[in-house]
């Protein structure tokens, strides 16, 4: 019984960390048809300034591992925005070079951070409460798990009350459902195609400063290698369906941990299985919008 | 059916002479994905009234429109009120003051009802809520149901409401009685009468008898090329011309 709750709520913290990547890559697509190939980069340099800023600040401060939080959301909201302006916008409805650019920009980031933080992973270090367990029914949890939880919801939270509430936020969804009939109003998408990106780098950011905490290491190649599972967790939960991406974030990880402990290590297969029964019974993902 | 008043600006034959036009049309092509579907149109929308598109299916009437609003490629000139707005995007076009109600309503099926309507609010204009509710009362009461969830008629209300919130200079109005009950269609052709009072139409239209109501003005396409200009109600009361231009034959006395 210990092992499966351990299980179940480990999964849920891995379920929140791909959350974090693929609720940006959700909306991006949603909005602008863009498969963000780079978005994993996002994620890693948010990762390696979170840590960098926690180390000058004392690694094992509540200070300081706060300051890495809010440092990866903004090193990951202000890298997205560049790219969106700089690269990606440029390429407006040329759908396949816009993709071509993303990964291009992947490639060339992870070979950036490689330059400058070296191909060894590192090790982070936080608050000694976070690499603690907590037990609850005979099980032992890492408290970075409840921490990653907690994080997740709350930026799951405010992305629903801004789409919810504001002006932009109603663009968004509109943009998601009819962006020609929005720009037909006479507003200019563009703004929003920026924001989106945004808050997708910012929530790719934190998850990278709690990636690094919840795996112990950061990498140059962690956020792509994330990426992988987050896109196919953006396609399970419906393109474009921020609730779609939080249900099948869970759903994933959850099979994902199920299987690597009960079927010999075949979490990863088992994720690709559910990947094609979704697609073969409801090609529009759980949540998505009928094609 | 008892015969429609002729209006009386629409003398047969007339032909609206230039600097009483708020659009103008001049050469346009138009395609999509690299397939053109508007080959050579010329249009003028008169600064008055309505101005009717006509057509068979196919004949490109939405294309034109939606290459008006900068929605597909385009080419050849677009004036409005003088200026020439076919190199612009679509929503810099929008915020000069064309408004645009889709062929297919195209609500946001997500956002409640109010909320399609605030987001068609343009910035800087004053919004014409008092008009919107007067003409669609439903609206009021429904507005806080998602937009998705209402019956064709109602969602066609929508997407006028979003035209007519803003002062728009002109509004381009795609087929708005497609699919509706007959109660409704006569619904929508007393909220176009209305507006046309305040802001000129450009109106595709396949029901001739709202043509006929509303229309001063009346352009031809076929095979994607403007064949006829000229008055409404001269155009519709000419058979041969109806049989040979739309496929149907409308009787002189406004038997359509
Ligand atoms: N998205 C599209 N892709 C390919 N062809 C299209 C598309 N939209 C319209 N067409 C073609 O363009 C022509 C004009 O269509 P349209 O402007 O919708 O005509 P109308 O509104 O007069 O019925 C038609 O031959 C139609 O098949
Ligand atoms: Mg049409």
């Amino acid at each position: 019984m210990s092992e499966v709750i351990l299980l179940a709520v480990t999964g849920v913290g891995l379920g929140a960390i791909y959350f974090l990547v693929a609720s940006g890559l959700s909306l991006i697509y949603g909005l602008m048809h863009v498969l963000n190939f780079a978005h994993g980069v996002f994620l890693t340099l948010g990762a390696f300034l979170g840590l960098e800023v926690a180390q000058r600040l004392g690694a094992s401060t509540w200070t300081g591992f706060a300051v890495s939080l809010l440092v990866g959301a903004l090193a990951g909201a202000a890298f997205a925005a560049l790219t969106e302006r700089v690269l990606v916008q440029k390429l407006y409805n040329r759908h396949i070079e816009q993709v071509l650019v993303t990964v291009g920009l992947g490639l060339a980031a992870v070979a950036l951070f490689d330059g400058i933080w070296g191909t060894d992973p590192r090790f982070p270090r936080g608050p000694a409460w976070l690499s603690e367990t907590t037990t609850i029914g005979g099980a032992n949890i890492p408290n970075i798990v409840f921490v990653a939880i907690i994080s997740a919801a709350a930026v799951l939270a405010a992305v629903v009350l801004f789409l919810k509430h504001t002006r932009y936020g109603m663009i968004i969804r509109a943009g998601v459902e009819n962006r020609a009939m929005v720009t037909a109003l006479g507003i200019d998408v563009r703004n929003a195609f920026t924001l989106v990106f945004t808050i997708g780098g910012a929530a790719a950011g934190i998850g990278g400063v709690l990636a690094s905490h919840h795996f112990g290491y950061v990498s140059p190649m962690l956020g792509q290698t994330l990426l992988i599972f987050a896109f196919i967790v953006t396609v399970i939960g419906g393109l474009g369906s921020l609730i779609g991406a939080a249900v099948a974030s869970v759903l994933v990880a959850l099979l994902q941990q199920f299987a690597n402990f009960y079927l010999w290590g075949t979490g990863d297969f088992a994720v690709v299985i559910l990947l094609a029964l979704v697609l073969l019974t409801r090609p529009s993902g759980l949540m998505g919008r009928k094609a | 059916m008892t015969p429609a008043p002729v209006p009386e600006t629409a003398a047969p034959g007339a032909v609206v002479g230039s600097g009483e036009h708020i659009l103008s049309v001049r050469g346009l092509t138009a395609h999509v994905a690299g397939q053109q579907v508007v080959e050579h149109v010329d249009l003028e929308v008169a600064a008055t009234g309505v101005t009717a598109l006509l057509g068979r299916n196919g004949v490109g009437k939405t294309s034109t429109i939606k290459a008006v609003m900068g929605l597909i490629g385009r080419t050849g000139r677009i004036d409005l009120a003088g200026q020439d707005i076919s190199g612009l995007p679509t929503h810099k076009v929008a915020q000069l003051g064309v408004g645009y109600v889709p062929e297919d309503r195209e609500v946001f099926s997500a956002l409640t009802v109010s909320e399609n309507l605030r987001i068609a609010e343009r910035p800087g204009h004053a919004h014409q809520y008092d008009l919107v509710y007067d003409l669609f009362p439903e609206l009021k009461q429904r507005a806080g149901q998602a937009a998705g969830t209402l019956s064709g008629g109602q969602q066609q209300m929508v997407s006028l409401a979003r035209a007519l919130l803003n002062d728009n200079r002109v509004l381009l109005v795609d087929e708005p009685t497609k699919g509706l009950a007959p109660r409704l269609v006569q619904e929508v052709g007393q909220v176009l009468a209305r507006a046309a009072e305040v802001v000129p139409v450009l109106l595709v239209e396949q029901n001739l008898q709202v043509v006929r109501e509303l229309a001063q003005h009346a352009v031809v396409l076929t095979g994607g090329r403007s064949v006829h200009h000229g008055a409404a109600a001269a155009f519709l009361n000419d058979p041969e011309l109806t049989q040979r231009l739309l496929g149907v034959s409308t009787g002189a006395e406004g038997s359509v």
